[in-house]
């Protein structure tokens, strides 16, 4: 009896300790760090007594309930409203837009970054801001009214910038599942027995949709508990929500803050757990609740208006999100803008005219960062799917949640630990810190963006370019990568956006020494010259589209003349 | 050169075996025939000739091609040349390229390897078509364009997986004559895996049936 022998040991070796090295040792050590911290054990300032004093300072701080209560509600809300309209959507338009075109609608909308999008969204929601403009010669306003719809104490716009960005995404996800489902069948054969369409969709295809979507869900459900950068844009100011408090400890001069600091990203690590743990125990419920109510028959008929109302919601918020994209380029070349003028009376291009004075480095800064976290993450990610190819074996349960785990743990909570260590090792501040920070997040997104598609490749390429003599890396570089293509460079592409969007990565390790668009756009938010911001912001949601627009044009031109390849 | 199965059976790990085992030793020039209803593993039996035979099955029997052990070599060293049902043409490389590919390394200097390309298009029906976009080729073309490409690597052996089956009934006669008179010629060892008896009885060798 000979067994296959699983070829390819020394790549999948080598992959396995760049990965055991570089992405979960550090986030590991970085929990480690801050967990020491939190109990009140960091030499570095001299504490080196085991307490629980970091927490009672934390608890004792001004807001801390508030914040923790501020950060509850709008993650939850954001994550529970964005699943709800995403999956009312899908039900409503699936199978009445083609995929291609739904998924060519969302791409703008992954690839804005989540600070230019807050930026956009604060400039049209504002008292002065596009939506207010519009409604003053029908209510009569003759100055900005003197309402809060950014920043607001409630943390509604916070919770409206999330959905923004996380219902295209989750869109994006249920779509990709669905493909793997014989949604039509299902459909027909629900309807066949006398059920409406929308309980076809909540009885038979939610969940069979779920457990492929499962995953998603918690990364936009620990993003919505701990996002920084939208948070300081559009979120509560005093007191905001528990990881912009934290942050300003983090950034207090006060050194002894670091402490109760260090508690409240453990406190916000907890948050994530128990919001799994709410998710794991609404599902045990669902599936319970829903087995009674499958079997009880009822047919439902009238769900059909309740989807419409939902993708009407949807269509508000694609709506907003796109006049926030265009209110950012429109602000960074307008001049004089009087209230309650819809244009801008004058425009210029003195915002953009002295790139010396800012602009032109940050983004020399981004696009080297975004350079350098795309190439080694796309090539961890082929070296990875490779070395699967070469042991003929698909992925195991732990090798998937390791690809997720940097996306499901607070950044804030590793990353203040991680930067102790890299000020021990010499590397804060330095480009290879914030390169190697940003990499733990683009690469999980690299690797997801390339996994199906180098799945769903024709196996057969491979084995009769075997047959024809051609070792494994002619196949890889001969085969294998020219006819990814396409999949390769959207995957670049969302590496880029994904990079060119880390805020806390680039904050923490560059230690305020690397301004990136993104860094100089979240501070400039909080200033006065909205032309200045609008800069900025338009360029940090450039580079992604641009980088789409790549993605998209370079296969067509390369692949001009093979039809079987531009399908 | 002949190809000898000797007690050749493939089972998943800790399964039963797809198939009693087969012995067979196929005689240069010779096509023999393997039939049996899908689903019984006839493709896993070429794959596991071929050495593509994927993670988690289990191989036991010897497989030699004139006298040499194929089972521990990789299958880009084992010269088994294959041929699918659709052709499996490189979609990103033109046609004479696809042919540039099988093309044995020891034709050398690009006007030579040149010439041996446009020389097998010329062969197969295919001249002036070089630089066509392989999914232009019509289903026929494609075919010979694969076989053409399987020859030029100088295989000492062929297995074919059902290759004829997706052609209509008149480009069918056609190209199993055009596949056997080559594998005659060549005089190497061939298998065909196939469900139509019309195909074994054109192969003209020894058929093995394959049962449960």
């Amino acid at each position: 009896m000979t067994a296959t022998r699983p070829d390819g040991g020394l790549l999948r070796a080598a992959v396995l300790g760049v990965v055991a090295l570089g992405l979960v040792l550090p986030i590991v050590a970085g929990l480690w760090q801050t967990a020491r911290a939190g109990a009140g054990v960091m030499p570095a300032i001299g504490a080196t007594a085991a307490s629980l004093e970091p927490l009672r300072a934390l608890v004792a701080l001004p807001g801390f309930g508030t914040a923790l209560w501020l950060t509850l509600v709008t993650g939850l809300t954001a994550t529970a409203l964005s699943l709800l309209l995403a999956v009312a959507t899908c039900a409503a338009l699936h199978g009445r837009l083609p995929a291609r075109a739904a998924g060519r609608m969302l791409t703008p909308y992954l690839a804005a970054p989540h600070a230019a999008m807050a930026i956009g969204l604060a400039f049209l929601l504002a008292p002065s801001g596009w939506i207010a403009r519009a409604l003053a010669p029908l209510v009569g306003w003759d100055r900005p009214p003197m309402i809060a719809t950014v920043n607001d104490p409630a943390g509604v716009a916070l919770i409206l910038g999330l959905m923004v960005k996380e219902v295209p995404f989750l869109l994006l996800v249920i779509l990709s599942a669905l493909s793997q489902l014989p949604v039509r069948q299902h459909l027909a054969a629900g309807r066949s027995l006398g059920y409406g369409r929308g309980i076809v969709w909540i009885k038979v295809i939610m969940p069979q949709v779920w457990p492929l979507i499962r995953l998603p869900v918690m990364v936009v459900l620990a993003y919505s508990l701990s996002v920084v950068d939208m948070a300081l844009i559009l979120g509560p100011s005093n007191p905001p929500t528990l990881s912009v408090l934290l942050l300003r400890l983090f950034q207090s001069p006060e050194i002894g803050l670091l402490l109760p600091a260090s508690a409240g990203a453990l406190v916000q690590a907890l948050l994530v757990v128990a919001a799994f743990g709410l998710l794991w125990g609404l599902e045990r419920a669902g599936r319970a609740l829903g087995r009674w109510w499958v079997r009880r028959g009822g047919r439902g008929l009238s769900a059909e208006p309740g989807l419409w109302a939902a993708t009407a919601v949807s269509a508000v918020l694609f709506a907003a999100g796109a006049l926030a994209m265009l209110s950012l380029l429109v602000w960074s070349l307008a001049w004089r803008w009087p209230w309650p003028a819809i244009a801008p009376e004058s425009w210029s291009l003195r915002a953009w005219s002295s790139p010396g004075g800012g602009w032109a480095g940050a983004l020399g800064n981004t696009l080297i960062l975004a350079a350098a976290t795309t190439a080694i993450s796309l090539t961890l990610a082929i070296a990875w799917l490779e070395g699967e190819d070469r042991a003929r074996r698909g992925r195991a349960g732990w090798a998937e949640a390791l690809i997720y785990l940097p996306l499901l743990v607070p950044q804030i909570g590793f990353l203040f630990g991680l930067n102790v260590l890299f000020l021990r090792m010499g590397l804060s501040g330095g480009y290879l810190a914030v390169i190697w920070a940003q990499a733990l997040f683009v690469f999980p997104y690299v690797m997801i963006a390339l996994s199906d598609p180098w799945r769903a490749r024709d196996p057969r390429l491979d084995r009769a370019a075997a047959a024809l003599g051609a070792g494994p890396w002619r196949r890889l570089f001969t085969v294998k990568l020219p006819v990814l293509l396409t999949p390769i460079l959207t995957a670049v592409a969302i590496g880029i956006a994904v990079s060119v969007a880390q805020y806390l990565p680039t904050l923490f390790m560059g230690a305020g020494r690397i301004a990136t668009l993104t860094t100089e756009a979240v501070t400039l938010s909080s200033a006065s010259d909205r032309r200045v911001t609008g800069v900025y912001a338009t360029l940090q949601a450039a580079l992604p589209f641009a980088a789409y627009a790549a993605a998209f044009l370079i296969p067509a031109l390369v692949w001009r003349n093979r039809r079987g390849l531009v399908a | 050169m002949t190809l000898e199965l000797q007690a050749v059976a493939v089972a998943p790990r800790g399964g039963a075996p797809l198939f009693p085992p087969v012995s067979l030793s196929v005689r240069p020039g010779e096509v023999a025939t393997v039939m049996g209803p899908s689903g019984i593993g006839k493709s896993t039996l070429l794959d596991a000739i071929g050495g593509h035979l994927a993670h988690g099955f289990t191989l036991s029997g010897s497989v030699r091609l004139d006298g040499t052990d194929l089972l521990p070599l990789p299958p880009e060293a084992r010269r088994v040349g294959l041929m699918f049902q659709d052709a499996v043409l490189f979609p990103h490389l033109s046609v004479g390229d696809n042919l540039a590919f099988g093309l044995a390394r020891s034709v050398r200097g690009r006007p030579a390897r040149r010439a041996a390309v446009e020389a097998a298009l010329e062969r197969a029906g295919l001249a002036g078509l070089h630089d066509r976009d392989p999914a232009t080729l019509s289903g026929g073309q494609r075919s010979r364009a694969a076989l053409m490409r399987t020859l030029l690597a100088e295989p000492r052996a062929l297995l074919l997986d059902e290759p004829f089956s997706k052609l209509d009934a008149a480009l069918r006669d056609d190209l199993r004559a055009f596949t056997f008179d080559h594998i005659r010629s060549r005089n190497i060892p061939a298998l065909l895996v196939t469900h139509d008896a019309e195909d074994a009885r054109a192969a003209g060798g020894q058929v093995i049936a394959l049962e449960p």
